[in-house]
Formats: structure tokens, C-alpha cells, sequence
């Protein structure tokens, strides 16, 4: 394979203009991993690698991904909120690979809940 | 946290929530002083000496949610288990910076892990922020600066994930070439 360089990330701005110009829906979902210590200690790291790697199979250019700190349920980790625009925040708990791709085709994309796998609903208020 | 690079996401996080904007990180692997090196330096909110001196406490925090802070400690213990140590310097209001040190060969080093998909992690989850990451392997030399990146991509979030995919081929490029041995 040849090197990547600076050109082929030129050659990806102007593909990636080009698919955005065509879509209006941007920012439709936003997926926060949680990635303290004691979600990084149970597999947040691989929750997060397998949501980027189904992004990027699925060609999901409306869905952005952030991580945020401990949220002091640190027994139900790794924890994941999706945030799809105008309804309420759902927050996914003990994830792992396979529930998170399950959550990812159902839930992101298609817009079913996942209930089997539902903490809570809404956002928590950190003091 | 059983892999180095574990850590490495805990600690870069810290920074990150300490409201840095760039962060380096800086793994250098030396076989002929048989030692393994992990720095994480931030331009984050840092800490005063008596702040430094309690991060090291299993039972101090700076977060409200929970009454324990484990990421430097465990990595402490890491660095110890391996014959090396974490040392962590900062001055209030202009940043930290975190050393650890481990013997290359030591049977209870961690092993390295998957530091492509640490550094991956990284900078989608935090796209604001600037990462640089250089890796070391003796004589060969790998570094990877977002910056350069921002400057090219424009308007593009870093978190696209036709960029990110860039980031991973570049870095999956660049450690094939240096063969960390970690």
C-alpha cells in the first residue's frame, strides 16, 4: 500500500464536501461513551472502538460520537447515551461490543429503543 | 486496567477534563536501557503541590459524583509493579505533566495494548482538542500531530469518520515501520 499523505486528506475533503452538500440532516444522533477510570476498567475502550467501526461501515455522517467523564455509577459501566435530536437523552447500561452494535442498527439508525438494555432516560444533573 | 494503553486513554481524559487543548503524548521503548516510557503532557488547568501530592490517594478526587479518583493510582501501581515509578509535575494554571516509567523486559510490565485505538478514541470522542502523539522505538520514530490535520481538513469535524479512518491508516502505517515492542 502506498504511504498515506497530506494529499490523500486533501483528496477526502473534497469527497466528504461533496456527500455533505447532498445531505441536510446534520448532527442527528450524538453517542457519548462514558470513559472514566471505571468505565475505561470494564470496556468502554472496545464499546467505543466498535461504534466508530459501525459509523464508518454504515457511512453515518449524521451521527457524532463524544466522550464524556465518570458519572458516579461506576458498577453499571460502561455506559452509553444516545441523544437523538428533539426526543430524550436514553442512557445504555453494562455495554459491550455485540449490544452496542445492536443499539447502533436498532436504536440509532432505525430508532427503536433497546429497552432490554435501558438504565434510565433524560440526563443526569452533575453537581 | 490491564493494558498500558488503557491507562493512557484514563490519564489523556484527565486532561481533557481539565480543560486542556492539546495534549502530547510520548511513548518512547529504549532496549538498550531496557526502559519504557509514557508521557502525557497537558496545557490543562494543572494542580498545586499539595494537589499533586494527594492524586496519589486511592480516596481523593476532584469530582463530586463518587468519593475516589483510582486512574493515577492504579497507573502508579502499574509503573511499580514493573520496577519504574509515575511521576507527575504541574503548576496551577498552566498544566501537567505525568511520567512513567517502566523496565521494558520486566515480567509484570503491562503489555502495550491497542494504543492505535487509544489515540483513535481520543481524538473522536474529543474533537476540539489537539493531540499529538509521538512513539519511539529505539532509533525509529513515529509522530502523528492533529494540528497539522485541523489545519488541512477546514471545516470538517476531526470526528468524520472518513478523517478518522485517515488517523487509523496513518498510525497503523507508522507503528508497522517503528515495530514497538511493547
Amino acid at each position: 500500500m502506498a504511504k498515506l499523505t497530506i494529499n490523500d486528506l486533501k483528496k477526502i475533503k473534497e469527497k466528504v464536501h461533496k456527500e455533505m452538500s447532498l445531505r441536510d440532516g446534520e448532527r442527528r444522533v450524538k453517542v457519548t461513551v462514558h470513559m472514566g477510570t471505571c468505565g475505561i476498567a470494564s470496556g468502554a475502550k472496545e464499546v467505543m472502538d466498535t461504534l466508530l467501526q459501525e459509523i464508518e461501515a454504515a457511512g453515518a455522517n449524521d451521527v457524532v460520537v463524544t466522550t464524556s467523564g465518570c458519572m458516579g455509577l461506576c458498577s453499571r459501566e460502561p455506559l452509553v447515551t444516545v441523544e437523538v435530536l428533539n426526543k430524550e437523552p436514553i442512557k445504555y447500561e453494562y455495554m459491550n461490543s455485540n449490544k452496542m452494535r445492536q443499539v447502533f442498527k436498532r436504536h440509532i439508525l432505525d430508532g427503536e429503543i433497546q429497552t432490554p438494555f435501558v438504565l434510565a432516560r433524560g440526563s443526569e444533573v452533575i453537581k | 486496567m490491564l493494558e498500558l494503553a488503557a491507562h493512557i486513554l484514563d490519564v489523556a481524559e484527565n486532561s481533557v477534563r481539565a480543560g486542556a487543548k492539546t495534549v502530547a503524548i510520548t511513548i518512547n521503548e529504549d532496549s538498550t536501557k531496557n526502559l519504557l516510557s509514557i508521557k502525557i503532557k497537558d496545557d490543562g488547568c494543572g494542580m498545586t503541590k499539595e494537589e499533586i501530592k494527594r492524586a496519589f490517594d486511592p480516596f481523593y478526587t476532584t469530582k463530586k459524583v463518587r468519593r475516589f479518583g483510582l486512574g493515577i493510582p492504579l497507573l502508579a501501581n502499574a509503573a511499580q509493579m514493573a520496577g519504574g515509578k509515575l511521576d507527575l509535575k504541574s503548576k496551577k494554571g498552566e498544566g501537567t505533566r505525568l511520567t512513567a516509567t517502566f523496565q521494558l523486559n520486566h515480567l509484570d510490565r503491562q503489555p502495550m495494548g491497542n494504543i492505535s485505538s487509544t489515540i483513535i478514541n481520543l481524538i473522536a470522542g474529543n474533537s476540539f482538542v489537539d493531540f499529538i502523539y509521538k512513539h519511539r522505538h529505539n532509533d525509529r520514530r513515529f509522530a502523528l500531530d492533529t494540528r497539522k490535520i485541523r489545519k488541512e481538513i477546514g471545516d470538517l469535524p476531526m470526528n468524520h469518520f472518513e478523517i478518522l479512518k485517515y488517523i487509523r491508516g496513518v498510525i497503523d502505517e507508522g507503528l508497522s515501520e517503528i515495530k514497538p515492542e511493547s
